[in-house]
């Protein structure tokens, strides 16, 4: 236990796979449709967690160079951090059409319970 | 009994998961490799963007971003493609409260400003097109939320969004034709930390702004309010 706390990324890491878990926990056990989407985009959350901090260094700082003290040698990776802008812009794109089919799928059920939800044509 | 399950698997899951923690390599910033620390060494020579990220996003792997905006305008053509003729109760509604409307007219230009501040700074501080873009497209849904009778002008979004996104690979183009590759940087790169500076990364992420606000904004109106007779 002592090992672990002493790793710089145990306590970010157990934000980011805690979050992916409660979003699988939502996404499967959940009736309500919003609800599985809501599971889905804190699961998603949870992944781009794990993504910046698997950039992250002990005892450096962002990325950016705002006074002339922040040389190169004192920054986390910022590699990691450009591919999570995309992830999350992706993220909220399925979000909003995954929401835009919901919609959908209640006008001509009138429910949003997927166990009464059973024709799949039409 | 099945979510009991299902607590107990994602129980284990997460416990296998954090084993791994362990084992994570170390970054090989620290040891001066890699193509991050090209980035960053490299950075100040190359586009004199303050923020490193920013010159990642829209320099480096700039061709990347595109393939980023286009998945945006997919997944809106999609969403409005399904949304079409769809019929809300909006006129139904009761008027939102006093502290509401009062709050919304004091901090609605507000909202924009710290937008607008957030896109045309994204070579200096942390943010860019897309978070500025997302604010204005909150500030947007607040108007909504706010005032019944309050409808945004489609015809200026669909041309604001068409346009940027133009812009952008005409930009691209326009690097081609005076430089040796696509989305080249051929504006003159300035001084770091200065507003006008790192070439043609503060104009690529105001068209990429443009365009995710318009787009969002386009989607919330739609949820909003249905088609426009």
């Amino acid at each position: 236990m002592r090992a672990a706390l002493s790793n710089p990324y145990f306590l970010y890491m157990l934000g980011a796979f805690g979050l992916l878990a409660i979003g699988f926990w939502m996404v499967l056990s959940s009736r309500n449709l919003i609800k599985i989407i809501l599971g889905l985009n804190i699961a998603e959350s949870g992944v781009n967690l794990f993504l910046v901090v698997l950039g992250y260094i002990k005892g450096k700082t962002a990325p950016i160079f705002t006074s002339a003290k922040i040389g190169a040698n004192s920054m986390v990776d910022p590699l990691p951090q450009a591919l999570v802008l995309t992830s999350i812009v992706i993220g909220v794109s399925v979000t909003a059409l995954a929401l835009a089919l919901i919609i959908k799928v209640y006008e001509k059920n009138k429910t949003l319970d997927i166990a009464e939800i059973k024709n799949l044509r039409g | 009994m099945r979510k009991t399950l299902y607590g107990i698997l994602l129980l284990l899951f997460f416990w296998y998961m954090m084993k791994f923690v362990n084992y994570l390599p170390k970054s090989p910033v620290l040891q001066g490799k890699g193509v991050s620390n090209y980035y960053l060494q490299n950075d100040k020579k190359d586009t004199a963007a303050a923020n490193v990220v920013t010159a990642i996003v829209v320099n480096y792997r700039g061709f990347d971003t595109l393939g980023e905006v286009t998945v945006l305008f997919l997944a809106m053509t999609g969403l409005l493609a399904v949304l079409m003729g769809l019929k809300t109760e909006r006129g139904k509604l009761t008027e939102a409260s006093l502290i509401l409307r009062a709050g919304t007219r004091l901090i609605i230009a507000l909202i924009f400003a710290y937008g607008i501040y957030i896109f045309v700074h994204g070579h200096l501080t942390p943010g860019g097109g897309f978070p500025g873009g997302a604010v204005i497209a909150t500030g947007i849904f607040l108007l909504y939320a706010s005032f019944k009778d309050y409808s945004l002008n489609r015809t200026w979004s669909v041309i604001l969004e068409s346009f940027s996104g133009m812009g952008f690979v005409i930009v691209g183009f326009l690097g081609l034709l005076k430089g040796k590759s696509f989305l080249y940087n051929f504006l003159p790169k300035g001084t770091m930390g200065h507003l006008l500076s790192a070439g043609v990364i503060p104009v690529i992420y105001i068209l990429i702004a443009f365009k995710v606000a318009s787009e969002l904004g386009a989607l919330v109106s739609q949820m909003m309010e249905g088609e426009k007779e």
